[in-house]
C-alpha cells in the first residue's frame, strides 16, 4: 500500500504517495526528476548517490523514501545558492576534480559534509573523509586538491 | 536491486512497535538505521512482509552514565559514538571501534543496535561488546530482560533475541583504574568489514600486573567470540612483549574459522593471533 510522504527537497516541500519499497535515490530521480544524484553500485559502497538528510550525508540507495518523511534533503541541485557555486563545487571546477563526472555529485556532497565537520582538513583527513566515495578516473589526487581549495575558500569567507 | 513488496509502519512509541511485532513475529522485521537490513532486502535475502521502522521512536538514541554504567540507546548512530568526547575519556574503545566501521555515510545512518541485532560475522561492534562484557537489554510486550554479551551472539546472523523482542539498550560497566583499550582490524579492502577484528580492554593493578582483561574477536568464525584463553593468560601476568605474544598465540584456539576467496581459514587464524598481539600491546601502551 502506498504511503503519503512530505519531504522538503532543496527548500521545496513535496507531497507524494510512494510505495514503501521505493528507495530514496529512485524517489529523487524518478519521482522528482532530480537526476543529479547518481545510481552507482546500488550496494552502499560507491557513494555516487550521496545526499544529505537533515544535514547528514547518507547513501540514498540504502534508505527508503518513507524513512525520509518529514525530513529536509539537499541534493547536488540544491547546493549552489543564487547562482553562486558552493565552495566545494568551485573547488572541483578550479582544480579539475573530475574526469567522467559520474562520481562527482556524491563526491561533492560528501566533501561538503567533511568541511562542515572539519574546516581545515589535512590531505589525509580529506582522503579518510571521502572513503565512502569511489572514483575510477582521477586517482583522487585532483579531488583532494579540489577539497583543499574549497577549505581555503571557506576559511577566506568572513 | 528492488526489494520485494512490504507493508510499512513507523510507530511513534516503542510500545506501539512492540505490539505490532507481537502480532506478526514471524514475518515482521524491525528497521533501525537500515544499513544491514536494506542491503539484504535489495538482494531479496530478506523479504519481511512488514517493516516496523523505529526511527521515529523518541528516546532510543542516547549515551548516558547511570549507576556506574554507560548506557547506549540502540538507535545511537556509529557517528554519534565516534564523535562522543565523553566516551573518548571514559571508554575510548567505543569511539575507536565506531570510527573503523564502513565510511562516513554509513556511520551517519547505521546504528549500534541494528548492527548488533543483525549479528554479521564480520561486523565490528560484537568484538567490542564482548570484550567490554556488555549487557544487552531486550524488550517485548511481555517485558524486559538483560542478555549478557557472551550469550547474545548465537550463530551467523542469529542472536538470542526472540522474534517479538527488540534490542533497546546496551549497558557497559565503565572501566575503572589503569585501563587501556584498543580495537585493531584488518579491513576488507572493498567492503570495509573486518576480515579479522580484535577488541581489547585491559586493566593493570597497583603491582603492574594485569587484574582484568577482555578480548573479543570478530571476523574469524560464524560469530564473534571471547578469547577466554588469551584473557586467562593475561590476568595475573605482567603484560610485557613476551607474555603478550604468548597470550595472543591462543587467540584462535579451538575456533572453527571461516574461509572464503579473500582469506582462508588458516590465514584468518593467523591474523587473529597477530592482531590480538598488536591490540594487547596497543592497549597496554595507552595505559597512563
Amino acid at each position: 500500500m502506498k504511503k503519503a510522504v512530505q519531504i522538503n527537497v532543496n527548500g521545496t516541500t513535496r507531497e507524494t504517495e510512494v510505495e514503501p519499497r521505493l528507495l530514496l535515490v529512485h524517489y529523487l530521480r524518478d519521482v522528482l526528476g532530480l537526476t543529479g544524484t547518481h545510481v552507482g553500485c546500488e550496494t552502499s559502497l560507491c557513494g555516487a548517490c550521496t545526499v544529505t538528510v537533515d544535514g547528514q550525508a547518507v547513501k540514498s540507495c540504502t534508505m527508503f523514501a518513507v524513512q525520509a518523511d518529514g525530513s529536509n534533503i539537499t541534493t547536488i541541485e540544491g547546493l549552489a545558492h543564487d547562482g553562486e557555486l558552493h565552495p566545494v563545487q568551485e573547488g572541483f571546477w578550479e582544480r579539475h576534480g573530475l574526469q567522467c563526472g559520474y562520481c562527482t555529485p556524491g563526491m561533492i556532497m560528501a566533501a561538503a559534509q567533511l568541511l562542515e565537520r572539519n574546516h581545515a582538513p589535512t590531505r589525509e583527513e580529506i582522503r579518510h573523509g571521502l572513503e565512502g566515495n569511489l572514483c575510477r578516473c582521477t586517482g583522487y589526487q585532483h579531488i583532494v586538491e579540489a577539497v583543499e581549495y574549497a577549505s581555503k575558500a571557506v576559511n577566506r569567507e568572513p | 536491486m528492488i526489494p520485494a513488496q512490504f507493508d510499512y509502519a513507523a510507530p511513534a512509541t516503542l510500545d506501539e512497535a512492540l505490539s505490532l511485532l507481537a502480532e506478526r513475529p514471524d514475518d515482521a522485521k524491525i528497521l533501525a538505521g537500515g544499513h544491514s537490513l536494506i542491503p539484504a532486502m535489495k538482494l531479496r535475502l530478506a523479504q519481511p512482509a512488514l517493516l516496523i521502522d523505529i526511527g521515529r521512536v523518541k528516546d532510543l538514541s542516547y549515551i548516558r552514565e547511570e549507576g556506574g554504567q554507560i548506557r547506549i540507546g540502540a538507535m545511537t548512530t556509529h557517528y554519534q559514538l565516534e564523535s562522543s568526547e565523553r566516551l573518548r575519556e571514559i571508554c575510548p574503545l567505543l569511539p575507536e571501534c565506531a570510527a573503523s566501521i564502513g565510511d562516513v555515510q554509513v556511520r551517519n545512518k547505521g546504528t549500534i543496535g541494528g548492527s548488533l541485532a543483525h549479528a554479521d560475522p564480520a561486523a565490528d561492534w560484537p568484538a567490542a561488546i564482548i570484550s567490554l562484557r556488555a549487557e544487552l537489554v531486550a524488550v517485548s510486550s511481555r517485558g524486559e530482560r538483560v542478555i549478557a554479551a557472551d550469550d547474545f551472539f548465537v550463530d551467523m546472523l542469529t542472536t538470542a533475541l526472540r522474534p517479538d523482542e527488540v534490542l533497546r539498550e546496551i549497558r557497559i560497566n565503565a572501566p575503572g583504574g589503569r585501563t587501556g583499550q584498543a580495537y585493531m582490524k584488518v579491513h576488507h579492502p572493498a567492503s570495509g568489514f573486518a576480515v579479522v577484528g580484535v577488541a581489547v580492554s585491559l586493566t593493570l593493578g597497583a603491582d603492574g600486573k594485569c587484574s582484568a582483561a577482555g578480548v573479543g574477536i570478530t571476523g574469524v568464525a560464524t560469530k564473534a567470540y571471547r578469547a577466554a584463553q588469551v584473557e586467562g593468560a593475561l590476568v595475573g601476568s605482567t603484560p610485557d612483549e613476551q607474555t603478550t605474544a604468548s597470550a595472543a598465540s591462543h587467540a584462535a584456539d579451538g575456533v572453527d574459522a571461516n574461509g572464503d576467496i579473500y582469506a582462508s581459514a588458516d590465514y584468518r587464524r593467523h591474523l587473529a593471533v597477530v592482531y590480538a598481539r598488536r591490540a594487547i600491546a596497543e592497549a597496554v601502551a595507552k595505559i597512563k
